[in-house]
């Protein structure tokens, strides 16, 4: 077990490192240079230039520049917004990670207490109509852009209805809408994903030996179909991450929810890219990190995969 | 077919020649192939949702074609005094905030959506499958190269990146096709890597490799065909993905410019007078979510029908 989180996470480590360098080559493509950006359409001297340029470091070869990004990173600075200037990325980024991190926890629970009884059930009573009507809504949910029942939501709840606040985070209330937005995609894709892992297990020998010792069928899906479905959900909810954060950035600009991907959205149509580069950058490692736990959960969960 | 047929005949052409023995295994593989391929179309279209999918599609596919027949406008006509109209009859979906009628732009839509789901899905499968091959095919430290870049780019925020890059290249249709299709390779470059990794050790390879073909010949000819299956499940599962990443590009602004009709900016448009005129942004995204659940539709078949194992 040892050897096998050992070796998760010298990989882990190295893609973090491969995706800083990825993220930094593509902000070097960019172009203009950071310097036009920062002194706008103020007249400056050459020498001014020069000076602007040495004293933010952009007149160092690339790998320079990116070791003393990289240098600081690690000790948790992320260096100032050339845009906004002055401004501190990490408090930036810490103000509206909060955010993010708010609305999708409570989404994440939402969907996991809505997806996985539908699923199971679903499983358990096959071709069924409860089977057929969640299953046939779960592939249309699957299809559905997010930021299209963002609109809808916004077009009933807050202008015919008035009910809900169609911007902001003011209130309680304004949770509503995000959170069910990013809630309803995760529950279809949930909810068959549970479907299909509870039925595979529900053809295992295990299953019919537990029906033919005569056991109670409550107690053959508890203990039995429960337990074992639940590890491959384990995994993809786990995998599911990257989606869930991809998501977010749709989300959180149509809602103007004040969190990471509006602020990545702001900051790209400012471009602003040290914040830009610094929100990937985070948003990769959070991912990097929640595979490797995911993994380890399993491993610990399931020991045939230790063993291998 | 026809093509399939040709390009066998010129495989089996010159080894007929030198080892008659050779020639009729061949013929008898494309005999088998083709067999095969019959069993698998029979076994997709008993999935009745599949054929609506693939009937849906090639209706769509028609729509594009034949925009400038069907479309009862011109999309790009803008009528000042027809901004925000309800549905009517002269314009059956109304109108949008200046005026252009949106029935006409959903149908010239089709041709975003589709050009940019196949275009960026060929592009992935492209990139995909020839990393994937190489690094299961040579291993060792290729192997640990290339895989380090597939976990690198499946570690990125996808719709950041496609953000990132679309702002750094600059928003357009062939940029949209790009850079999709580059940030989406991974996952085909793990499945096929998985295949090659057992596909390399059967006979016919060593048989190959004894009579003296190369790497590159192995790879091409005795590979990589065998691997495709689990690749064509997975990109006909992902083109309903490309093309609602596609609408969340252009609804943001960093996808196809203005004013070439995408669903994706007929919604933008839509959010922008979401009060005064709601109707703007409902028919651009069921259009989405009917062509999405198509493609996904068709997936599911193909899945079932290629492999007989999964029974979802």
């Amino acid at each position: 077990m040892l050897s096998y989180i050992i070796n998760r996470l010298f990989q882990g480590a190295i893609v973090v490192v491969l995706v800083s360098i990825l993220t930094f080559l593509v902000m070097q493509a960019v172009p203009g240079s950071p310097v036009d950006l920062m002194i706008g359409k103020q007249k400056v001297s050459i020498e001014q230039r020069k000076a602007i340029e040495h004293k933010w470091g952009f007149d160092r070869p690339w790998y320079d520049q990116y070791f003393t990004w990289a240098g600081n990173l690690v000790t948790g600075n992320m260096g100032e917004s050339v845009v906004r200037t002055g401004e501190p990325v990490s408090s930036m980024i810490k103000n509206a990670a909060l955010m993010t991190l708010r609305l999708n926890v409570l989404s994440f629970f939402i969907s996991i207490a809505i997806a996985i009884p539908i699923g199971m059930l679903a499983a358990i009573k096959r071709y069924s109509w409860f089977d057929y009507g969640s299953m046939l809504g779960a592939t249309i949910g699957v299809t559905i852009p997010n930021y299209w029942i963002a609109l809808m939501g916004i077009v009933l709840f807050s202008v015919k209805l008035g009910w809900l606040p169609p911007y902001g985070a003011d209130s309680w209330k304004s949770y509503i809408l995000p959170v069910f937005v990013l809630a309803f995609e995760e529950i279809a894709a949930l909810a068959r994903l549970t479907r299909g892992a509870t039925m595979e297990v529900l053809g295992q020998d295990y299953v019919t030996t537990a029906r033919a010792k005569g056991l109670k069928e409550k107690v053959v899906i508890s203990r039995h179909v429960l337990r074992n479905a639940l590890l491959p959900i384990i995994t993809v909810i786990g995998y599911r991450i990257a989606f869930i954060l991809s998501g977010t950035i749709v989300v959180e600009t149509v809602f103007g929810w004040p969190g990471m991907g509006r602020l990545f959205f702001d900051s790209i149509n400012r471009l602003d890219y040290q914040v830009v580069q610094a929100i990937v950058l985070v948003l990769s490692i959070v991912i990097v990190v929640v595979n490797i736990l995911t993994d380890l959960t399993y491993a610990l969960i399931d020991p045939r995969v230790r063993i291998r | 077919m026809s093509i399939d047929t040709t390009g066998a005949i010129r495989e089996t052409g010159p080894t007929e020649k030198s080892t008659p023995a050779a020639g009729t295994l061949a013929t008898q593989g494309v005999r088998e192939a083709r067999s095969n391929r019959n069993q698998v179309w029979r076994r997709f279209v008993r999935y009745k949702p599949g054929v609506f999918g693939l009937v849906f599609i090639l209706l769509l596919i028609g729509c594009a074609l034949a925009a400038p027949l069907i479309a009862p406008h011109d999309p790009f006509e803008i009528h000042m005094r027809l901004r925000g109209h309800a549905p009517s009859s002269e314009y059956l979906l109304g109108n949008d905030s200046i005026g252009r009628d949106i029935l006409s732009r959903l149908i010239y839509g089709t041709r975003v959506a589709l050009i940019v789901g196949i275009g960026a899905t060929a592009i992935a499968v492209t990139i995909g499958v020839t990393v994937g091959a190489i690094a299961g095919y040579f291993g060792g430290w290729v192997d640990f190269v290339l895989s380090r870049l597939v976990d690198a780019l499946m570690a990125f925020p996808l719709l950041a990146l496609l953000l990132t890059l679309s702002a750094v290249f600059g928003p357009s249709l062939r940029n949209a096709v790009i850079v999709i299709g580059c940030s989406i390779w991974a996952s085909y470059a793990r499945i096929v890597r998985a295949e090659v990794l057992s596909l390399r050790e059967f006979d016919y390879v060593l048989a190959a490799r004894a009579a003296g073909a190369s790497d590159r010949r192995i790879i091409a000819r005795h590979i990589v065909p065998n691997a495709l299956g689990p690749v064509i499940v997975l990109a006909s599962l992902a083109i309903g993905g490309v093309i609602i990443l596609e609408s969340a590009l252009s609804f943001l602004g960093l996808g196809v410019r203005p004013p070439t009709p995408s669903w994706g900016a007929m919604l933008a448009d839509g959010r922008e007078f979401l009060r005064r005129y709601p109707h703007i942004a409902i028919a651009p995204g069921i259009a989405i979510a009917v062509t999405v659940l198509a493609f996904n539709l068709v997936g599911d078949g193909l899945r079932d029908a290629l492999d007989p194992r999964v029974t979802d």
